[in-house]
């Protein structure tokens, strides 16, 4: 066996011819775009509310958000550090020009079509993700594509809607079902809930809306999928899942950007809301361009997503592979509000060159008996920061309650880093917490033994580390497993140390 | 001179400018500290340092400018050891009641006013008030190679005071010593003391604290202890008594080869709040820190513990350990734990971890189904979980003591 | 001595007794034994006063006091002593402690002077002594790294140091070996006599080859379905639970 250091020096040369080519998905597509004027203003947010021809009710409640956001800071809490963001140099609104929504994917602009192609994402019903090796009899997925500010194309509607499915763009379901809209937007997080939760209240442009009624097990996998193009565009992506009583639906995300000197701001925000004995299982595997070897350019990627275990036995499972963006700032939550409901949130962050991840969890025990688990496994490689952290609060009424909390973290190399924040609050004395982290590095025997078996350094690292992260990948459905796994090995190429 | 009364930041600083002309030592950093703390303020729980200990009841408290009161009640509140003493009362070192070793140096800190290069007032809002009203302190050094033994260091506060000592250990190269730091005291005070540890290459540190201030009283001690290659800091701290404390506790693992303990326990009721807060710094390769920590909380009382492992890049093979266990022994306590990793290097073992929850029902059942009464049963039941903690006080005397004062707690509160 | 009569009980809203009336006489030894999950071990935690179960009907006597209105140390204190199927682990506990506090507690409650740590160590030793066991054992954790049977022998021992009138034996002999088994028995049998009494829980008739019960019941669907003499044990050692449960029902 060679000393590390010849390995390090060895593979270091990889890592840089590597990264260079390992994001695939950084080009562009050349199209032509309505584009909101720069900056932010009210008149931008009325802007955006009458190109998506919004109710005044929608437009009332941007303005309130507008007005809320005005007034806070940005949180400067997480382990991440970035210059600050030029609010006012940003598009809030960039959009394909297209004659008023298209009928059928006939009408969709050929070159959109090439795009979502190229990524391999379905817009043609029947036809199955495509680049997927590995998944013998493919399933069906219904696909929400939106493209910087509007949802291009959603497929199998009507096949879904025949079970009484709702599944279309947010701002088509602002004006078809008003009455759910109403009801439940804001309702999980709310308008001033943090910074950048409140700009995208303000400026959220299009995602994805479902609604599964009671009773029904959604038929097939729904999945969205997002894509930044223009330049000088942030996107403000909204998502609102409503499961009713005994519902189930499994809902996919995937996203990618162009390859670009500059940062772009991703703020999401998604909402669930789960009723008795319902279920949705939330899975996301992103891929935002990270940058550049040297940490110029990628997407900075504020997201808050939430979900309310409203009813009694409900639950909310988080699944998410985050291997992309410049900056990840993300917490994917759980509310048990009701007796009996659960909690899981399963992720994989990798971080390479100069990307900086901040993500976690929160686990708040309203309800009694409710249960969460929590599973994270970080992988840190180049120069790169990786932190997860992560709030159990057991309330005083959570009688009962109980969490475990996985978090591993895996160092690759030398100059990275990786750090663990769990903040856990009890106030029941019948809950149990329980919450174990370890940092490791991969083991030397370990390589050996592989090397000795006749794997290459790469392979042996990409077997070690889909090991690690095995807890999480198998959570994923199947065609997203693939993808994850692969993922995971691009963005660690040549990373051994 | 009369007894004055203040309250509050402005009290503190109204306090600095009555006492300013009277301070021992260096007057610039002591303005530096107030401009500070002017611009800081008490810490709030939106610093993220703070989140789960809110000064606002020291904040709104008054102290009085009082003459220090007969402390001999407190004095025979003392464990009766056969070992030399140190006594420092309300913040001033008493040469007449210390009775110390004859190779130890000890100066009081208004003789010999040094403010030490550890503590950072720009850091720690309650290291800048210290470092603004320190009055006294002692400075103790264990010179090379000596084995100093088993130190009584008492801390008595007779009034409701405000008082922030310096202090400073200083063991030199192979030096051992075992120190047992007792906090006692009677009305509503607040006691501040800000200590720096230097520990030389090879020395030994043996460091208990018996913290059990009056129960209106307000505990906010600040430490830092420097480790030195191949040295060991072992300490624990039992806090029990106040109103509201927090123990920070800052260890640097400066030399290759160091071993840091910081196990702690906190017995808590009523309406107490202690805070155990540990920050350690593997800065040198081959470190090893080992963290025990228990809560056992009853009433309804609070218990917070926050513990950051940071491992500096370039620490390789650092070991580092923490884990925390807290029992809720009520339904209306409370318990926030924040354990932390914060790590650069990447050949490091480094884990933690942490379990909450009540009385174990079946050892509970087992116990009184042969006849052990339950309260008895929980009283058995808790001191076994403390004393894994207990344990590891590696100097018999001191370890009876905290096991004296547990006992005596759980006489007087059974939860 | 113990008087069961109509004994329903319950867990999580589940009935599991279901009428049970038993009655052992003062110096008798009766064995109750039952197919899994029959009820045996929720009438042993029930005479114990374990949390969890409700009792919905019936009573319990012992010595004439009613069993069920009594906390559970208040049980042990009147004699009552529970041989667990799986002794619990006390960590931080020392055996020595552990059992004095409660010989202790039980001396407190009948009015006797308390043993002091001498004292206690003399009796402890002469104990282990007759039943051939380690002084190491008061120096360990309570159950915390024994082994199965140093669990059940550790149950012996307290047995021993507790001197109750009544020992329960929840299937005191699940995963042990012939000796250990053989230690558990002799254990028992040392304290018979005129003023002891045992109701032994089992599976299997393998412990009865070693505590001669007086009387055997046997347990399913949580009521008594037949008793007998000590031939009762070996008929269900020949033929088994099936055929006498389908007879019963």
């Amino acid at each position: 066996m060679p000393p590390l250091n010849d390995i390090n020096s060895e593979t270091l040369g990889t890592v840089e011819a590597l990264t260079q080519s390992g994001y695939k998905y950084g080009f562009t597509t050349d199209i032509e775009m309505d584009l909101a004027p720069l900056g932010l203003n009210e008149d931008i947010v009325r802007l955006i509310s009458a190109r998506k021809n919004e109710p005044q009710w929608m437009l009332d409640w941007r303005l309130k958000a507008f007005a809320l956001w005005q007034t806070m800071t940005e949180p400067n809490w997480a382990q991440i550090g970035y210059p600050p963001i030029d609010y006012q140099g940003i598009h809030y609104y960039a959009a394909p020009v297209k004659k008023a929504g298209p009928k059928s994917l006939d009408e969709v602009d050929p070159e959109l079509l090439r795009t979502y192609e190229k990524l391999g994402i379905p817009l043609r019903e029947r036809a199955i993700l495509a680049g997927v090796e590995g998944a013998d009899q493919p399933s069906q997925i219904a696909v929400d594509a939106v493209f910087d500010s509007v949802s291009v194309a959603t497929t199998f509607r009507e096949t879904l809607s025949k079970s009484g499915v709702i599944f279309c763009p947010i701002s088509e379901a602002v004006r078809d079902h008003p009455d759910l809209v109403k009801q439940y937007l804001g309702s999980v997080v709310p308008q001033g809930d943090n910074y950048f939760a409140a700009l995208n209240c303000a400026v959220f442009t299009d995602g994805s809306f479902v609604y599964i009624p009671k009773g029904v097990r959604c038929p097939m996998e729904l999945s969205t999928y997002f894509r930044i193009n223009a330049r000088n565009t942030g996107q403000f992506e909204r998502t609102l899942i409503i499961a009713e009583a005994g519902a189930y639906v499994s809902y996919l995300e995937g996203c990618t950007a162009p390859q670009r000197d500059e940062n772009q701001l991703h703020a999401a925000v998604v909402e669930l809301v789960v009723m008795d004995d319902a279920q949705i299982k939330y899975s996301t595997v992103q891929n935002w361009y990270p940058g550049d070897a040297d940490g110029k350019g990628g997407i900075y990627n504020f997201v808050t997503k939430r979900g309310a275990c409203r009813g009694a036995r409900s639950k909310i499972s988080w699944t998410q592979v985050e291997t992309g963006s410049a900056i990840t700032w993300k917490y994917p939550s759980c509310v048990l509000e009701g007796d009996d409901s659960v909690g899981e949130f399963y992720s994989v962050a990798v971080t390479n060159n100069r990307q900086q991840a901040d993500t976690g969890t929160k686990m708040i025990h309203v309800g009694r008996n409710t249960k969460s688990t929590i599973v994270s496994k970080g992988i840190s490689a180049g120069y790169s920061n990786n932190t997860y952290r992560g709030l159990v609060r057991i309330t005083q009424r959570a009688k009962g309650a109980r969490n475990h909390t996985q978090c591993d973290s895996l160092l690759i190399g030398e100059h990275c880093g990786a750090h663990t924040v769990p903040y856990i609050e009890s106030r029941n004395p019948t809950a149990k917490v329980e919450h174990e982290a370890t940092t490791s590095k991969i083991a030397e025997d370990q390589l050996f033994y592989c090397r000795q078996r006749g794997l290459s350094q790469e392979d042996a690292v990409g077997l070690i580390v889909n090991g690690f992260c095995k807890d999480v990948l198998k959570e994923l459905p199947m065609e997203f497993a693939v993808e994850a796994q692969k993922l995971l090995a691009v963005s660690l190429e040549g990373s051994v140390g | 001179m009369s007894v004055l009364t203040y309250s509050g930041i402005e009290g503190f600083f109204a306090r600095f400018a009555a006492l300013r002309p009277h301070l021992p030592g260096d007057v610039a950093a002591r303005d530096r500290a107030a401009a500070i703390l002017r611009v800081q303020g008490l810490p709030s729980i939106r610093d993220e340092a703070w989140k789960y200990t809110n000064l606002r009841p020291v904040a709104q408290a008054s102290f009085q400018s009082a003459a220090t009161a007969d402390p001999s009640a407190l004095l025979a509140r003392l464990p009766q050891l056969n070992a030399p003493r140190l006594v420092m009362v309300d913040g001033h070192y008493l040469a007449t009641l210390s009775t110390l070793p004859p190779q130890v140096k000890c100066l009081p800190f208004a003789a010999a006013p040094k403010f030490g290069t550890l503590a950072n007032p720009a850091c720690e809002p309650m290291v800048a008030l210290n470092t603004m009203l320190a009055e006294d302190g002692f400075s103790l050094t264990i010179p090379a190679n000596i084995d100093a033994g088993l130190i009584v260091i008492a801390h008595l506060t007779t009034a409701a005071r405000s008082t922030h000592p310096r202090h400073a250990i200083t063991l030199e190269e192979g030096a051992r010593a075992s120190l047992l730091e007792i906090y006692l005291g009677e009305g509503a005070y607040l006691h501040n003391p800000v200590t720096e540890i230097h520990i030389g290459e090879g020395a030994n540190l043996t460091h208990a604290r018996l913290q059990d201030e009056a129960e209106e009283g307000f505990h906010l001690g600040t430490i830092y202890a420097r480790i030195a290659a191949h040295s060991i800091y072992d300490s624990f701290s039992l806090n029990i008594g106040a109103r509201l404390s927090r123990t920070e506790l800052h260890a640097s693992l400066a030399g290759a080869h160091a071993t840091a303990h910081l196990n702690a326990a906190q017995i808590l009721t009523g309406v107490q709040h202690a805070d155990f807060t540990t920050i350690v710094s593997h800065d040198a390769p081959h470190g090893a820190s080992r963290q025990t920590v228990k809560n056992a909380l009853a009433g309804r009382s609070r218990g917070v513990f926050q513990g950051k492992i940071h491992v500096a890049r370039g620490a390789q093979k650092t070991d580092g350990y923490q884990m925390n266990q807290a029992l809720l022994l009520s339904p209306d306590a409370e318990i926030d734990s924040k354990p932390q990793l914060e790590i650069y290097a990447d050949d490091v073992k480094c884990s933690h971890g942490a379990t909450i929850g009540e009385l174990d029902a079946d050892q509970l059942f087992y116990l009184r189904s042969r006849g052990v009464p339950e309260s008895q049963a929980r009283g058995m039941l808790v001191r076994a979980f403390l004393s894994d903690a207990i344990d590891m006080v590696a100097n018999g005397a001191s370890r009876a003591v905290l096991e004296t004062a547990v006992e005596l707690w759980w006489q007087r509160h059974p939860a | 001595m113990l008087h069961i009569e109509n004994l329903a009980a319950e867990i999580d809203g589940k009935l599991i007794l279901n009428g049970i009336s038993l009655t052992v006489p003062r110096g008798e030894v009766h064995a109750i034994m039952g197919p899994n999950g029959s009820g045996k071990s929720t009438l042993a935690y029930v005479l114990s006063g374990r949390d969890g179960y409700t009792v919905t009907g019936g009573t319990a006597t012992f010595n004439g006091q009613d069993l069920l209105a009594m906390e559970p140390e208040a049980r042990a204190a009147a004699g009552l002593f529970l041989a667990f199927q799986y002794p619990v682990e006390l960590p931080g506990v020392g055996n020595a402690n552990f059992l004095r506090t409660a010989r202790n507690a039980q001396h407190r409650l009948r009015g006797e002077p308390e043993l002091d740590a001498v004292q206690f160590l003399k009796l402890a030793r002469a104990e282990l002594k007759k039943l051939s066991m380690s002084d190491d054992m008061l120096r360990r954790n309570v159950n915390v790294g024994f082994s199965g049977g140093e669990k059940k022998r550790n149950e012996v021992l307290q047995m021993a140091i507790l001197r109750p009138e009544f020992a329960l034996l929840d299937e005191t002999d699940s995963g042990l070996d012939i000796d250990a088994l053989k230690i558990v028995a002799e254990g028992v049998n040392a304290l018979r006599g005129p003023n002891f009494s045992a109701l032994v829980i089992t599976h299997y008739q393998r412990l009865l080859d070693y505590i001669a019960p007086d009387c055997v019941h046997v347990l399913a669907g949580g009521r008594i379905i037949r008793s007998g003499g000590p031939e009762l044990a070996l008929e269900l050692e020949a033929n088994g639970y099936v055929g006498m449960v389908a007879d019963a029902a």
